[in-house]
């Protein structure tokens, strides 16, 4: 399949050939992007109706501009740049952006950045982390982590892009995305791991992340 | 160096990331192999992340798909019949 194989090399030819005449080959472009795009307006709007919308206003306007894409940047990034983009301004629209600013300004030095002791973890099984209740749980600790953190957290985490293309993505300086991010999945581990304890002891295995 | 369990948690997302210096890495390590408390930790943080990323934690919703690539493909078209709009 086209998604599965595309590198930045083809993807590059994909684009000029779109930029040509060939308009439909946009379809086949976006797809192995939409979930990104949909993640990033999620990360901002904490609503996933207006989540929907944005994302497909910012993959329309993904369309309108391709011609101003620059060869030497990354087409992920750079879409997700207008996700946020777009997010942000239907925020803004909505009028509630004014309680967003003051959050940003105010949360640095709130918090306390200690993660929760657990002694049992290893006796957590792998049925656990397949619990639905702690996938609801999860949602809902990203969701309610604080707007700056939540971003750096999505871009990084959720969608796996490196430090650099969050910093780029988000215009923040590298050592600002470590930082949110050491504080965001503190406060995650925190959160969940009382939720974590509860769980009655089964049989051993968990999982190693590959990186 | 020997570090304390506080110095570990503020290396653990650094750790997980693989973006601590070599010297640095051997001593959480080091701390790691016998502390239950900062192993767990790391463990935890780990695990979340891994459900973090895993697809069906976080989903798009039902349908998005098609309604964003009907919402495309109505958006060429206008695009190529600009007399008719």
């Amino acid at each position: 399949m086209f998604a599965m194989t595309t590198g930045k090399q083809s993807e590059a030819a994909i684009i000029a050939r779109i930029l040509a005449g060939e308009k439909e080959l946009f379809h086949e472009l976006i797809r192995p992007y939409e979930r990104m795009v949909y993640l990033t307006a999620f990360s901002v709007l904490k609503n996933e109706t207006e989540a929907e919308d944005a994302a497909q206003v910012a993959v329309i306007n993904a369309y309108r501009h391709l011609a101003s894409f620059r060869r030497d940047a990354k087409f992920s990034t750079w879409l997700v740049t207008i996700a946020l983009n777009e997010a942000r301004q239907k925020l803004r629209r909505d009028k509630r952006a004014v309680l967003e600013s003051i959050e940003e300004t105010t949360e640095e030095s709130e918090g306390d950045y200690t993660p929760a002791f657990l002694t049992d973890w290893r006796e957590i099984p792998l049925e656990a982390l397949e619990r639905k209740e702690l996938r609801e749980a999860l949602q809902k600790a990203v969701t309610e982590l604080p707007d700056h953190y939540r971003r750096v957290f999505s871009l990084r985490d959720l969608q796996e892009m490196s430090i650099q293309e969050t910093a780029e993505a988000l215009n923040m300086a590298p050592g600002l995305v470590k930082t949110q991010l050491r504080r965001a999945r503190i406060m995650l581990q925190k959160k969940l791991v009382p939720f974590l304890k509860t769980t009655p002891p089964a049989q051993r295995g968990w999982f190693r992340r590959a990186r | 160096m020997k570090l304390d369990c506080k110095h570990v948690w503020g290396y653990i997302s650094d750790y997980i990331d693989d973006s601590v210096e070599a010297g640095v890495r051997e001593d959480i390590e080091r701390h790691l192999e016998h502390c239950e408390i900062c192993s767990a930790i790391l463990d935890s943080t780990r695990n979340i992340l891994i459900l973090t990323a895993d697809k069906r934690t976080f989903e798009v919703p039902v349908g998005f798909s098609e309604k964003l690539h009907r919402r495309l493909e109505e958006e060429i078209k206008q695009e190529r019949k600009p007399d008719e709009n």
